[in-house]
């Protein structure tokens, strides 16, 4: 029975954990083609969950059509949003540019308050309520989807980085904006598409998250977890972010089972923080992160 | 000594916290306007006005860490609350009159401080944003499920303050002895700035590396300033506990957290003035919010569990403006508005 708990409790974790590592891949995607860190991502994740909410239950679209046509709304509104307020701040010192997201993740769940109110909503899960049984133990079939949604997204973008013209020169824009602009790469498209790239991905991991649990404002918090995921991997590393995610998603979930006894309920809405600062105290530049070499 | 009619200024006059004559009238105006206050306004006003300095004192300590020494801490509300639990506990649960309460508080506050400043040493930028973070969570989970002690979310009433034997009951007295602290907060952040420990926090924000090398001690002061910044802020967060009287863990979340940045950003980061202004400002914000959004919540009372989410957009909307349009801040209106005016009525 003990067997069966660990490995229920594994792929839940592993489930919380594919959501953490997208919202994680779309911050380390902004921060390293355009330096700034996007504190409105868990927001455009609520709100991806809730836009794919009202064009499924209220508008009656099927699922999945609703679900495309979701993307395409919230990839505009994304790309709207980077010219708008974003792009402006190229250059500025960290904490201002890092304030000007802070202010528009207080717009967006504003926005989801006054328009979606707070109360909690089922979401229309596209996934059988029944579990599948394995090796004894029930699973969820939504949390199964989740994770191996996410590793389908993953392996899709390692090929897009790695082989398509745009994903190369991401790439450059990543690692010298200037050398790259000088190279001829469109830099302000770059910037852009990576906010549509990173909100696409949050969208998704919106809806996977809202389908095993529930749509309601406080998803915003959940999605703040996928910070400690991206210092634990290290700040500049997509597999770090990747492989944080899921170590955070993991292990709050274990320690919400077994140390509950001993430190009080609740501990694994902390478990990511405490974590994180156990890891800050011995590699302050993370799991996989570069050191910065800073000349005066 | 030079003899050039314009622009001549020693060191020391340089140095001087008041620039001008001028300047020492305005404040005993202000000084004037402020202690008259009570008398002329109502209850609620004055409630408001305690806020107010409750705030300028918060933001003041932020100042100190954020504006002056460059170390973005995301956990400001932390450590006021553990500064207003600490008051709260001490003068409930023990019997401790106000003073050493406040003091204890302020103490408590800057030990937890130190604590945090110590890995803040090799931590940078994001690092450390993330790692103040992990902190405002942390305590906002042990004050929520620490529950014998801070009676959770039920919340901790305290007694009303007596100071050296005078019970200070009511908003309009206990209204001073917060004008009169957050000016003294004001002259020492004020004083701080000018000194050898001032400019070191300063040197250490513009390129920490550059100042290890001229011969800044880098710990001692990331350190230094972890402590002062968090000592003012208990006491702030001690003061709030004592001016509302009853507290819970809601007055102290991340969302004040991120609040209190937004003052110091709309006031303008690193100075003494752009930290009261912006206090003042964000305090009065949703005062006005909520006079404008009232009626509407009254005229319409299927919309009114969802006014709140105005006064949170239109929080979002006054931060991304003022960075976007303003980056220096109210304080950059105001001198800009000076500027203006010095040469009337001649405009050249």
């Amino acid at each position: 029975m003990a067997f069966q708990i660990l490995l229920q409790l594994t792929i839940t974790g592993l489930a919380w954990g594919s959501v953490y590592a997208c919202i994680a891949l779309g911050f380390v995607l902004i921060f390293k083609s355009t330096d700034i860190f996007n504190f409105a991502q868990p927001e455009l994740m609520m709100f991806g969950a809730y836009m794919s909410f009202t064009l499924v239950t209220h508008l009656r679209l099927p699922f999945l059509l609703g679900f495309l046509f979701c993307l395409v709304l919230m990839a505009v509104i994304a790309g709207l949003l980077e010219m708008m307020v974003v792009r402006p701040m190229v250059g500025e010192p960290v904490l201002s540019v890092i304030m000007v997201t802070l202010g528009l993740a207080n717009v967006l769940r504003g926005c989801v308050g006054l328009v979606w109110g707070y109360e909690e909503l089922q979401f229309p899960s596209p996934f059988s309520q029944e579990p599948i049984l394995l090796f004894g133990a029930a699973i969820n079939q939504a949390e199964v989807f989740t994770i191996l949604a996410t590793a389908i997204l993953l392996v899709i973008f390692f090929l897009f980085f790695k082989y398509s013209g745009s994903g190369i020169s991401m790439r450059a824009t990543a690692e010298d904006t200037t050398t790259a602009f000088l190279m001829g790469i469109n830099v302000k498209r770059v910037f852009t598409a990576s906010w549509v790239i990173a909100t696409v991905v949050a969208t998704i991991s919106g809806v996977f998250l809202a389908s095993f649990t529930f749509l309601e404002p406080i998803m915003g918090f959940t999605g703040l977890k996928a910070l400690p995921a991206i210092i634990l991997g290290g700040l500049d590393s997509i597999h770090g972010a990747i492989i944080g995610g899921l170590i955070i998603g993991v292990a709050e979930n274990l320690a919400g089972f077994y140390l509950e006894d001993y430190l009080g309920a609740g501990i694994n809405e902390i478990t990511a923080y405490v974590i994180v600062l156990i890891v800050m105290m011995v590699r302050p530049y993370g799991l996989f992160g570069s050191k910065e070499i800073e000349r005066v | 000594m030079a003899v050039t009619r314009f622009c001549t200024r020693t060191y020391r006059q340089d140095l001087r916290i008041f620039p001008s004559p001028a300047a020492k009238v305005a404040l005993a105006v202000l000084i004037l306007v402020l202690f008259c206050l009570p008398f002329f306004v109502g209850r609620y006003f004055v409630f408001v006005a305690c806020v107010c300095g409750v705030s300028v004192i918060g933001a003041l300590a932020l100042n100190i860490l954020t504006g002056f020494t460059g170390l973005i801490s995301m956990g400001h509300a932390a450590f006021m609350g553990i500064g207003a639990y600490t008051a709260a506990i001490l003068s409930a649960k023990a019997g401790f009159p106000f003073v050493p309460a406040l003091l204890a508080a302020g103490l408590m506050a800057a030990a937890c401080g130190a604590v945090v400043g110590i890995p803040t040493l090799r931590l940078k930028g994001l690092y450390l944003i993330v790692t103040t973070l992990a902190f405002q969570f942390i305590v906002e989970h042990i004050i929520y499920h620490w529950e014998s002690l801070t009676q959770s979310d039920r919340g901790i009433s305290l007694p009303p303050p007596d100071i050296l034997g005078i019970k200070v009951d009511t908003y309009e007295s206990f209204y001073y002895v917060i004008v009169v602290l957050a000016f003294a907060t004001a002259l020492f952040a004020k004083n701080i700035a000018m000194s050898r420990t001032g400019r070191a926090f300063v040197a250490v924000r513009d390129r920490d590396i550059a100042a290890e090398i001229i011969g800044v001690h880098l710990a001692k002061y990331k350190i230094l300033a972890f402590i002062i910044s968090s000592f003012i802020a208990g006491i702030a967060g001690a003061l709030y506990a004592n001016l509302l009287g009853l507290i819970s863990p809601d007055h102290f979340t991340f969302n004040q957290s991120i609040l209190y940045i937004a003052m110091i950003i709309v006031g303008g980061m690193g100075t003494v003035l752009g930290s009261i202004i912006g206090a003042i400002f964000m305090v009065l914000l949703p005062e006005f919010i909520n006079a404008v959004s009232g009626p509407i919540a009254s005229a319409y009372p299927g919309f009114s569990p969802r006014i709140g989410a105005v006064a949170v957009i239109v929080y979002g909307m006054v931060i991304i403006l003022f960075l976007i349009f303003e980056p220096e801040g109210l304080y950059g209106i105001w001198v800009r508005i000076k500027r203006y005016w010095k040469p009337w009525p001649y405009t050249y």
